[in-house]
């Protein structure tokens, strides 16, 4: 069991000597904000294998080593950016360095009227009341001590803001690269606000360029108002050293709809949460992820839906591929409150498992108050079909060669319906350097 | 060209097949035939190189070569082709790339260039007319929602791309209504040659109308008890197998069980 001690008190005084130097301190608002999610870091600490949200993920890799956030702007070499970035999506580009926002390599000149993209930081320092109302609106209370950590820092991010009826004619991105020294400590704070009727989607997406260990405690916060539409694609391809801890809360409105795809391919111990609030009658969520370890990586998917409103539906697939002594982890808790009657819930959860020493954990969990309502779930464990594979090998293909195609064709399934259809040959081929040990940073 | 001696195999301590002869010249047609349980699709299978069998004694000889020596990939590269009986549905994965993998894999071995996309399709889109099958085919996952008679053309349809020199066909003719039985007929017929060779299993004589055998084997009892020609699978659909198995197991020839 870790002590509280170790972690916690490591960031209590770093916290201190850091503080100043943070965006907008000083205002008041902000500083109580800061202040409380500090007293709830120093009660509750990182988290332990006692809590129950935590049994099958040991974050003590994490909490034996203390990480500190770059107060400065990185070195950074142009074209080892200009590399990183996905060819393929045209995009309204934002490009954080070790976490914080840099300017002059982002591309988000050519915004639609109405559509605002600025980073999190800037924002706070000029206009600290753009901010107020919304910091803290999908994300009420800290859940544990890494996102706490995240809200007493409010670092810096991607602060968007649509509004009513602009449609957005391609995705935003926030692309968060790692670059530089052992123990950088990454604090994403992105708040995402679609107003009535608007229409967007966003890429969130997290990589390396070099592979030390580094921990990634990101949050976003994203308002969904009614009848807006949302499509969110979050991509971890963080080196294998690294540690990713990300969060994402949505409050959804009345006939709303929000889509996200949660991929995850790097990261040496990653925890994805996702939380969701329907909150409006008619509203709709389809939450898609696919998860592929090697090695010892360790990837916990935690997902939370609340079913809040009357006639409301949520679909969930998730798909992991796990080799070597990978181990994945997958809760999904559905609550349907007893007002929300006509609840539609599904709730899917397949592993393959490529290794003996790979391990899958799959936890549904179902709480309806409500009595008419549909809620199915099914989780499966597995491995390669026998038959398939015969089936290949009967018409010459190889035994590697079809093992690569049949386990492709199981992540394909949530692949092929990932929207934009840009990012689809990037992460197809992406898969395909993962599954042939071709990814670098496995080396 | 495919020379079975005294093949003996169990499958989960249970004897299949029971010193089973069988040899198969270049050119020809063999059909076996014989009652549910008598082994027929274990010897398919066996030949096409499936896992789970426990061959106990006997050797198959292909053009000179141990088969059984021989991984089944390695079998279908050296013109070896089993069409299912339950082709195996395969989602996520398209029948036009599944086949390029296959022929590419199947032409390297053989010696030949690797097709490219172009080519490839040329060669798909004719052999798809043989068949009477439209082009979405191809773009569909394997198998993945097909038809009972889909799958079986598709089979048929590989066959024609791959171009084995020995096919073994396990009841491909079985759930075919009779539109769809002349089309998988003509497949095959269009592929006899002099240097390739066919094994069609069947349960029913109605295939061997169309495509007319060399030979005809009845199995019972996991061993071969009668050979013949046309005429045999004839008299088998008038009498039927129970007439034969006694009619052997008189003459003692063989022991059923």
């Amino acid at each position: 069991m870790i002590g509280s001690g170790g972690g916690s008190g490591d960031y209590l005084a770093m916290y201190d000597s850091v503080a100043p130097a943070l965006p907008a301190i000083g205002t008041n608002w902000l500083d109580a904000h800061r202040r409380e999610a500090l007293n709830q870091f120093g009660q509750m600490g990182l988290p332990k294998t006692k809590d129950e949200h935590w049994k099958y993920t040991d974050v003590r890799s994490i909490s034996r080593k203390s990480f500190r956030p770059q107060m400065t702007e990185s070195q950074f070499d142009e074209s080892v950016i200009n590399d990183l970035i996905i060819p393929e999506t045209e995009s309204h580009l934002l490009v954080f360095l070790d976490g914080r926002w840099i300017p002059k390599i982002s591309r988000c000149n050519d915004l639609p009227k109405g559509v605002l993209v600025r980073g999190l930081a800037e924002t706070l320092d000029h206009s600290p009341q753009r901010i107020k109302d919304k910091l803290g609106k999908a994300l009420r209370q800290p859940t544990h001590g890494f996102n706490a950590i995240n809200s007493a820092f409010v670092f810096d991010g991607a602060f968007i803001e649509i509004d009513p009826d602009v449609k957005l004619d391609k995705p935003i991105e926030c692309f968060y690269i790692s670059s530089s020294r052992e123990d950088l400590l990454v604090l994403p704070r992105n708040l995402i606000w679609l107003h009535t009727g608007s229409d967007a989607t966003l890429i969130e997406r997290y990589s390396s360029s070099v592979a030390t260990p580094c921990l990634t405690s990101a949050v976003s916060e994203v308002v969904i108002e009614d009848k807006a539409k949302l499509n969110l694609v979050k991509f971890q391809d963080e080196s294998l050293k690294s540690f990713h801890i990300g969060g994402l809360f949505f409050e959804v409105g009345r006939e709303a709809s929000l889509e996200t795809t949660t991929i995850t391919f790097g990261g040496a111990l990653v925890r994805n949460d996702l939380n969701v609030n329907l909150n409006g009658t008619g509203s709709e969520v389809s939450l898609n992820g696919l998860y592929v370890g090697d090695k010892v990586q360790h990837i916990d998917s935690n997902i939370r839906v609340s079913h809040n409103a009357p006639d409301t539906s949520s679909h969930q697939v998730y798909r992991g591929i796990l080799d070597g002594s990978s181990r994945g982890v997958f809760r999904g808790h559905i609550e349907v409150k007893s007002n929300a009657q006509q609840t539609n819930a599904v709730q899917e959860n397949h592993n393959l498992m490529l290794s003996r020493q790979a391990e899958a954990d799959s936890m549904p969990q179902l709480e309806i108050y409500a009595d008419d309502v549909r809620c199915a779930h099914g989780a499966t464990i597995g491995q390669l079909d026998d038959d398939s594979m015969f089936y290949l090998q009967s018409r010459g293909i190889q035994k590697l060669d079809a093992k690569k195609i049949l386990t492709h064709a199981f992540a394909k399934e949530v692949l092929n319906k990932l929207e934009p259809t840009s990012c689809r040959e990037y992460l197809n081929n992406r898969l395909e350097e993962v599954l042939t040990g071709k990814n670098e940073f496995l080396k | 060209m495919l020379m079975i001696s005294n093949l003996t195999v169990e499958v989960d301590g249970k004897m299949i097949l029971n010193g089973l002869d069988l040899e198969v010249k270049s050119g020809e047609v063999h059909a076996i035939m014989g009652p549910n349980g008598s082994g027929k699709s274990t010897l398919a299978n066996v030949i096409a190189g499936r896992d789970g069998y426990k061959i106990v004694e006997g050797s198959i000889h292909y053009h000179q070569h141990d088969l059984l020596e021989l991984s089944a990939e390695e079998r279908a590269r050296r013109g070896l082709f089993l069409a299912f009986q339950y082709p195996v549905e395969i989602p996520g994965v398209a029948n036009v790339y599944f086949l390029k993998e296959a022929l590419n894999s199947i032409r390297l071995a053989r010696g030949e260039e690797e097709l490219d996309a172009i080519d490839f399709l040329k060669l798909a889109k004719t052999k798809l007319g043989l068949l009477e099958m439209k082009e979405e085919f191809l773009y569909r996952s394997v198998n993945e929602g097909f038809s009972g008679g889909e799958k079986k053309r598709n089979e048929v349809f590989q066959m024609a791309m791959l171009e084995p020199t020995l096919a073994l066909l396990d009841e491909t003719d079985s759930g075919l209504d009779i539109d769809a039985l002349k089309v998988v007929a003509n497949g095959v017929n269009s592929l006899r040659n002099s240097s390739r060779s066919f094994v069609l299993v069947t349960h029913y004589q109605r295939l061997l109308e169309y495509v007319i055998p060399d030979q005809v084997h009845v199995l019972a009892g996991g061993k071969v008890i009668r050979s013949g020609g046309h005429s045999l699978a004839i008299e088998l659909e008038e009498r039927g197998y129970g007439w034969i198995e006694s009619h052997t197991s008189d003459a003692n020839l063989a022991k059923v069980g």
